[in-house]
């Protein structure tokens, strides 16, 4: 990856997190830590990886991304504002009665959203049908979607996964956010998924583990789940829930608490340092 | 009577499959391992190509269809009432019904008349259960000729549509110039002392027993309300005004659905005795379909009961 394009991704992280952190803030509510960790795979996916246009977010040959994990609908659309389809100050209006930007994702609101998800293990399945819909229609577009790590205990993910396999669904790409936390703790405390990539392995999946806050790692991922043939990918991305913001890095208590206006200041201090040090 | 045809409407269904495949190459059709069963096989023969088995994963169904749906399909995704509204009510609320996404939904083998496979089959909840999802369109045809129409009718329209079909070989009710249209109860007989409304294959019961309640003096109206939503309100207050009595009939739960759904409206436009045959909150069981139908009282004898309580019940 050249330099200039990793200090531009890098400075869309920033922006997303900030967005991330400016919309929960407001809406004194939200899942910040779910949303930090998935900073770097979305601003790949909508600088470099995705083929989308913000003047035409319905066209019909764009890729598409349903983010399985709704609730860290704060992410995407910060990640959605940063790449233009919509104003990056309507991320203030996060969660309000009068915005289009909904606790969860709604397709029909909000440009750029191609999947309404937020109960789990359902966007995966939708992602699973839009691949198909590619295929059937020439292969003419890629799918991908992120799921949480927690999320893996929902049956629907294994049965997507099962169905993705079995049709040969080399034009999707599964993203698990596998960041370790859950609401009621670590993922092994709760309900163990381990080993992840080997139960997709198992499932038939080309299977790429990384760690999904290394911008190269990444974009290696994607690069390589795009020259697999004949099955599906998925990229078992190690993150770190609450990334970016020092007091949030970690700690399960930030799945779903919004921060006050202190904490507000000193995560906004923090990433508006981190960006004035990419921008030299 | 040994010349009617009698046909099931899931038969209809698979029919009518096919008949809109050879017009639309847009149109898919999923089933999750039941195609001899729901007909859909019928369509798997035509056109293999566009016939995908999603295997026993009902959830997974209902998410790819509406996933494939946005990528400009018209999908069909079948199964038993059971498993379509019920194992997978919450995949047709929170990923076709709230994104409102044009997927139709075939459930064959609703209700008790599933016969022998007993309670676990016999699925009288789905009525309501769809009925709660904002923007769903709900239909029951009563006969194969409604069937047909009702499926070509949910294919020209946009957004999420369920469709309830029976196992059971029932009697046609309708001839060819049947007119269908989504939304709208038909008066069958007109009546001045009580009105039946009925849907599915409680209709053509509901005529027998209008010819039994003649006998007796009885002047009764029969509509069939294949449309349980968006319930048609005018049909209803008319019959309510016409005759001041009555009595819903359906092969489901009495919790939920037709007769709610026309309780309802009367109870919030023009208040009259309103009484309901269906399932009386009960669980089903084991035996030959027509023999199960007597037994929980789906049947003429019973509607000509609820009738006279209705027409009783009059102020």
């Amino acid at each position: 990856m050249d330099s200039m394009l990793k200090k531009q991704l890098l400075l869309d992280c920033v922006s997303i997190r900030k967005g991330i952190i400016e919309g929960t803030f407001n809406a004194k509510s939200g899942h910040p830590g779910g949303s930090l960790s998935i900073a770097e795979i979305l601003a790949y996916l909508y600088r470099v990886e995705m083929n989308v246009d913000p003047k035409d977010s319905k066209k019909a040959d764009r890729d598409r991304l349903v983010l399985s994990k709704g609730h860290a609908a704060p992410a995407l659309y910060a990640a959605l504002a940063n790449a233009g389809f919509f104003p990056v100050e309507d991320l203030k209006t996060l969660r309000k009665s009068d915005s289009y930007l909904q606790g969860h994702p709604n397709m029909n609101y909000v440009p750029g959203v191609d999947m309404s998800t937020g109960s789990l293990g359902q966007g995966i399945s939708a992602a699973v049908g839009m691949a198909l819909g590619s295929k059937f229609g020439g292969d003419t577009f890629r799918v991908y979607t992120i799921l949480g790590d927690g999320e893996l205990g929902e049956g629907q993910v294994w049965e997507a996964a099962m169905f993705a396999s079995a049709k040969k669904l080399d034009n999707l790409c599964v993203i698990v956010d596998n960041n370790n936390l859950q609401i009621d703790g670590t993922i092994e405390e709760v309900n163990s998924p381990y080993p992840i990539g080997e139960k997709f392995v198992a499932f038939g999946f080309n299977v790429i583990e990384i760690d999904g806050n290394d911008l190269e790692q990444v974009a290696s991922a994607f690069e390589q789940a795009k020259t697999v043939k004949g099955k599906p990918t998925a990229i078992v991305a190690k993150t770190v829930k609450g990334k970016g913001v020092s007091f949030m890095e970690n700690q399960v208590s930030w799945h779903g608490s919004a921060p006050n206006a202190e904490q507000y200041e000193i995560a906004m201090a923090e990433l508006d340092k981190a960006q004035a040090e990419l921008e030299g | 009577m040994a010349d009617v045809i009698k046909t099931a409407t899931r038969d209809a269904y698979g029919k009518a499959l096919v008949e809109l495949g050879e017009k639309n190459d847009k149109v898919i059709v999923f089933d999750a391992d039941l195609a001899a069963a729901t007909k859909t096989g019928m369509f798997k023969k035509a056109f293999p190509e566009r016939f995908i088995d999603c295997g026993i994963a009902e959830g997974n169904m209902m998410g790819v269809a509406a996933g494939m749906a946005t990528a400009g399909y018209t999908v069909f995704a079948s199964s038993f009432a059971m498993f379509a509204a019920g194992r997978a009510f919450e995949q047709v609320r929170n990923t076709i019904g709230y994104p409102h996404i044009n997927v139709k939904i075939g459930a064959t083998h609703a209700g008790i008349s599933v016969g022998e496979d007993g309670a676990s089959h016999q699925c009288c909840e789905d009525i309501a259960l769809m009925r709660t999802i904002p923007g769903m369109t709900i239909i029951n045809p009563a006969d194969d000729v409604e069937a047909r129409l009702a499926v070509l009718a949910a294919a020209e329209m946009d957004g999420p549509v369920y469709m309830r079909f029976g196992r059971l070989a029932v009697p046609r009710v309708f001839d060819e110039n049947y007119k269908f249209e989504i939304g709208k109860g038909v008066y069958l007989k007109e009546g001045k002392d009580v009105t039946i409304i009925a849907t599915g294959l409680l209709v053509e019961r509901a005529l027998q027993a209008a010819e039994m309640l003649k006998a007796e003096g009885i002047d009764a109206a029969v509509i069939n309300m294949a449309t349980i939503k968006p319930i048609d309100r005018d049909i209803i207050i008319d019959a309510a005004k016409k005759t001041g009595a009555i009595v819903t009939a359906e092969e489901h739960n009495v919790i939920g659905g037709l007769g709610s759904a026309v309780a309802e409206v009367i109870c919030e436009t023009t208040p009259v005795p309103v009484m309901r045959v269906g399932v009386e909150d009960t669980f089903g069981k084991s035996g030959p379909a027509l023999e199960l139908l007597e037994i929980y009282g789906l049947n003429a004898q019973n509607i000509c009961a609820k009738a006279k309580a209705a027409i009783n019940a009059k102020q």
